[in-house]
Formats: structure tokens, sequence, C-alpha cells
């Protein structure tokens, strides 16, 4: 098991370095690029020039791409010079990462907490008019694009009803910080009305970011279960005598778990995508945000950081998946 | 007085958009304690659901389960779902044919045996986890201290199929049913198994529902048989005088097909043509007519009703005479 796991985060470097080399050649392949953007169109050949060589880019790439990997190794990734101006990329994930984190916890407990009870009892009561109505209400959960469902609730909820704050992660603004999830901070610094403050700060994007992951939590949760409740296994589970609550929690779930925890892992990857859409709606202060402005003005340094730390949550997400299945499954375990 | 009473025992499924399938048709029949009893017959005959019903474990939906079972007195058919999971496991207990598929892959086999325990005699999980290990050493599996923390994947199929009868075994039932215990297993481990089986039903004082389609396993260890065809009980007799004298001509075709080493080389074998699927309801006429070499026209028109032919149960217009099969064939 340990031999799997360091052989998997070897993977991990080597997947790294290759996704370095194409982000860089990428964003330099982009139109346009960080002199227009910072000094717009109609800059001085002299100015112009200046910037260039201030920022290195006047060298050969593979200079350039040289001179980038061997400042990273040191954890270096250069300084914004559009999201934030000033600070270094590294603090500027630092700071914002805790932000998109708990925002996607939160998505992930609603998608777990919601999908896997409904997908059990759509799967029990198959054919039944709850099965099909939550089938239904899934497949619209999975249609409806995030941005557009993210406008929604916004509108609905935050101005018209007025009940939910529409952005950004606290009003409080006198809140110790201690961790960077804020909703944690509070509750470890006793600051209930700050934990609480943030956690309605939550409600909203964690839906907007919760809604294609519950519903295929839900699907596939309702599928796996379908096809547990065809074993025969359960059958001698019944023939034993055992109670439904025993038999569900030990015979059903756990062995309906395997395809579920798969999902969640994948889920968690694309959650990184929903979380572009859901933080710019809610004008929230995560890496999505800065992701989608890093683009906005080509502020590289920031951007490779970025797009490289996305790639290595989702190995370690799905590393961790892999972990836990052989927690599950004893036939992984034992080979 | 019998322990178990089955009687009339009807089972129809019925599926949306579909017809109605009778698959038992007033089945009767049944166990003194301690006695075996066969339930014998070709996929599709009834005999699994008979028993999956007599266990109360037919799915609610899609199943009509009519008649009675009586098991000292109570019907198991009018108990409530709550009531027959109390009496699943520890007045009944039941070993599946394949036993891979009927072992939960990610729990331990200690934990299978002893969640029975837990659940009918209330026992701590310690406590029921070395009562596993010794059920476990009575079915024979070697080292039970060690298996007990073991998967179902990491034991053969034999050890696999123990460890089910020891968890059917474990609150000591009065009834045992046992669908086809052994057609999943190689022949020297049915052996075994089947007279581990009969050891230990004769040490408890068990009675046993031995459902098979393998005459071979009726012979070996069954008191009375019953001989089902389409849902019905067509011949019923002692162990003895079925295989002695084979009435009802679809439990001769069955005896008949089976090779037999002391027959004449050349001599070809005898199997029943066409399939249960070919048969016909039992409404207005006998089921097994179409597949029958005795088959007169009345079989054809008449429902055989079931009758007494001294100790033995018959439902047929035109039994193989007995003694006079030869006689029979010289005259054809």
């Amino acid at each position: 098991m340990l031999r799997y796991t360091v052989r998997r985060l070897l993977q991990m470097v080597v997947v790294l370095l290759v996704l370095s080399l194409l982000v860089f050649a990428w964003l330099r392949a982009l139109p346009g690029g960080p002199v227009s953007a910072l000094l717009g169109e109609r800059a001085t050949p002299e100015s112009r020039h200046d910037l260039i060589v201030q920022l290195g880019l006047d060298q050969p790439i593979f200079v350039q791409y040289l001179k980038f990997l061997g400042r990273a190794l040191t954890g270096n990734f250069g300084t914004s010079n559009g999201v934030q101006p000033g600070t270094t990329a590294m603090d500027l994930f630092l700071t914002r990462f805790p932000a998109t984190i708990e925002l996607s916890v939160f998505a992930i407990i609603i998608a777990v907490v919601f999908g896997i009870p409904l997908g059990y009892m759509a799967a029990k009561r198959r054919g039944g008019w709850f099965d099909n109505a939550t089938v239904i209400g899934s497949l619209v959960g999975i249609a409806v694009p995030v941005f557009f469902l993210a406008f929604l609730l916004k509108y609905i909820f935050a101005v018209k009803l007025g009940v939910l704050p529409s952005d950004s992660r606290q009003s409080v603004t006198d809140a110790t910080r201690v961790t960077g999830f804020f909703v944690l901070d509070g509750i470890i610094t006793q600051e209930w009305d700050a934990a609480w403050d943030a956690f309605r700060h939550l409600i909203l994007p964690a839906i907007a970011l919760g809604t294609i992951p519950f519903a295929v939590v839900f699907r596939i949760t309702r599928a796996a279960v379908l096809d547990v409740l065809d074993e025969d296994y359960v059958r001698t589970a019944e023939s034993k005598g055992l109670t439904a609550q025993l038999i569900r929690r030990r015979h059903v779930l756990r062995n309906a778990m395997l395809p579920v925890v798969t999902t969640i892992g994948l889920q968690t990857g694309a959650l990184l995508a929903g979380a572009v859409l859901t933080e710019n709606v809610f004008a929230f202060p995560g890496v999505g945000q800065a992701l989608a402005l890093g683009f906005e003005r080509r502020d590289y340094p920031v951007l490779q950081l970025l797009i490289m730390m996305a790639a290595m949550v989702y190995v370690v997400v799905n590393l961790l998946v892999d972990l836990s299945y052989a927690l599950i499954d004893p036939r992984i375990r034992t080979r | 007085m019998a322990l178990l009473e089955v009687r009339d025992l009807t089972v129809v499924f019925q599926r949306r958009g579909e017809q109605p399938f009778t698959a038992v048709d007033g089945v009767s029949f049944d166990v003194e304690p301690g006695q075996t009893v066969g339930l014998v017959g070709e996929s599709g005959c009834g005999k699994s659901v008979t028993s999956l019903a007599i266990m109360g474990l037919l799915p609610k939906r899609g199943a009509t389960v009519t008649g009675s079972v009586k098991f000292e007195d109570t019907d198991l058919l009018r108990l409530s779902g709550n009531q027959m999971r109390d009496r699943r496991g520890r007045d009944l207990g039941m070993v599946f044919q394949d036993p891979l598929s009927s072992l939960n892959p990610v729990i331990t086999i200690g934990v299978q045996v002893a969640e029975v325990l837990e659940r009918h005699q209330g026992m701590s999980r310690k406590k029921a986890l070395t009562e596993a290990a010794g059920l476990l050493d009575k079915v024979g599996i070697p080292d039970p201290n060690r298996r007990i923390s073991e998967y179902p994947h990491q034991l053969s199929g034999g050890m696999r199929q123990r460890a089910l009868i020891a968890m059917a075994l474990a609150c000591k039932p009065r009834l045992l049913i046992a669908d086809e215990p052994t057609t999943a297993l190689d022949v020297t481990i049915q052996a075994q198994i089947l007279s581990l089986l009969k050891g230990l039903v004769q040490d408890t004082g068990t009675a046993l529902i031995m459902i098979t389609h393998d005459l071979g396993v009726v012979a070996g260890l069954c008191d009375e048989v019953n001989v089902l065809y389409g849902g019905r009980v067509v011949e019923r007799a002692e162990r003895h005088e079925l295989f002695a004298e084979p009435r009802h001509p679809y439990t001769h075709g069955l005896l008949a097909s089976i090779p037999r080493l002391d027959a004449p080389r050349g001599e070809r074998l005898m199997p029943i043509t066409g399939s249960v699927s070919d048969n016909i309801p039992w409404d207005s006429a006998c089921a097994f007519a179409p597949r029958c070499p005795n088959a007169l026209d009345v079989c054809r028109e008449v429902t055989p009703e079931q009758e007494w032919r001294g100790s033995r149960l018959l439902r047929c217009h035109n039994p193989v005479q007995p003694a006079a099969a030869e006689t029979e064939e010289a005259s054809v």
C-alpha cells in the first residue's frame, strides 16, 4: 500500500512537469499578452519594449521556461502582474485557496448528504412516483448550466427575497483569521456570529456548485443500489433474518459505495471548473475568480501556478479515492 | 405432528404489461421433525420458488403467494415482515446455490456468521465471533480462528459453502432449506458437502428440505421425495420406493436419462425430449403430455388429479406399470 502511494506520488511529479511545459507554451501561444493587457492598445513602442524586458518576455521561450522551472523548484512562481499586481503568485494562491476549498467541501457535502440517501430511497421504490420524480429532478440538475443556476439563486434569494447575502465570503470585518477557512475560524475562536455569517455566504454558491455533483452522486447511488439489491448476498442476509436497517447499512450501502466513491473523486475534479463560474457570479474571492481574472489580464505567473495546483489537487483527490477504495473493498487490499 | 405443513402453495408472478405466470401451482407436502424431504425437478419447475415462498423471501411486489405454510401451527404466510425476520435465521435456515455470490465480498466470514448470533441470540460481537469460530470448526473449516478474519474471496468454493452452512445452522434452526447446495461445486467437494449436511442434520435433529435436480443427491440423502413438474407435485414417494419403481413417466424418464455404467456397450442414452418451456398450462391437460412417451388422448384433454396409489401420491392418467416396463416396450 505504501509502495503504491509512493509510486502514485512520483507519477504526479511527472504529470506536473509535463503539464508545466504545456501550460507554459500554451499560455504564450494565446493572442494578446500581458503587455497589451497592462498598458492598453495605445502604449508607445518604448514603454512596451521596457515592459517586455522587465517581464523577461524578450528571451527565447525555452530560456524563459527553464528560468521559470528553476525558480518554481524553490517555490517562487513569480509575481502577479494583473490579478493583484505586486503580490507573489504563491501568496495569492495561498490566500484564495482556502476559500475555494471551503466552498467545494460544502458543495460536496450537499451532494453526498442529499445524493446518497435520495439515491437509495429511489432505488428501493424503483418505478414509483418518488423514483420517477427524483430521476427527472436529477436530469434537470445535470442539464441546467452552473452560471444560470447561480444567477437564478442569487436573483431569488439575495435580490428579491433578501434572505441570503449575494457576494463575498463574510460581512463581519473584524473576524480573527486562523486557518483561512472562515467558518472553521469562527468556530475555533468561538466568534459564532462570524462563523454563522461566513456560513450564510456559502449557502447559495455551494448549492449552485453542488447541484451537478449532487445529481451525479444521486444517479450513481441509485444505479449501484439497484445492482446490489439483486445480489445473492443480500438474499442471504435476508435469509438470516437480519433487521432491514442492518441489511441496508452493512450489506447494501457498503457494496454500493464503491462506484459512488469513484464518482465523488471525479466530481471533485470537475468542481474546479464549476468554481470558476460560481465564484464569479457570487464575487467569491477564491482561485476560480482569480483564474478568470488571470485570463482576462494575461497574468502568466498566476495562471501557471493555479493551473498546476488544480492538476495537483485533481491527482491527489483521485489518489485518495483509490486508497479509500482499498479501505472499502478487501479484494483490492489483499491482492 | 408435522413440523412444516405446506398446503396448496401457489405463487403467481405478475409483471406490468405481461401475462401472470404461475410458478408454483397448489403444492402441498409435509416435513416431519428431523426428516429430509427432496424437491426434485428440472430448472423452471418451481422448486426454488417454493423454497423462497416458505422463507418469505419472494419480492413483495409482483409475486402473489396463496395457500398456507404451517410451521408448528403458525402460518408463516400470515406473519408480518418483522415477525418473519425474527423467524428467519432462528427457526428456518437456508443454504443457497452459488457460495461465492451468496457471501458479501466486503465483510469478513467471521462477521457474516456472527451477525446471525448477534441478531437472534443477543450475543456481543466478541462472544459471537468466538462462537462463529466454533461453528466454522464444526463444519470442517481448518484453522477457524484465522478464517474468521478472512474475506470470501480468500476461501475455496467448498470452504465458502461450509461457511454458508455454518451461518444457516448457527442458531440451530428446526428446518433447513438447501437450494441446490452442491450444484456450483466440484464433484469431489459435492460429496463432502452432502455428507457434512447429512451428518449435521442427523446430529441436531434438524429437518431438511433438499432442492435439487440431481437424483444422485436424492438417493444419498432424502427420506421422501417430491417430484415437481410445471409447478405441481407429480409424484411423491418414499426414497426406495421411488427409485425401485418410478410410476410417473416424468420420474421414470429422469431416472432413465442417467447414464449407467453397467449398461451394454453402444446402448443409447434416453433423454426426455423437449424442455420445460414447451409446457402447456395444467388447466385442461397434463402439462407433461407433450413430452410424455405414455401420453393418451385423455392426457391432452383432462387435467390429472392427485391420487394415492398405496403409499405413493401420483398425478397421471397413464402411469408406468410396475415391472411391466419391458413388456410394454416389446408390444410397441
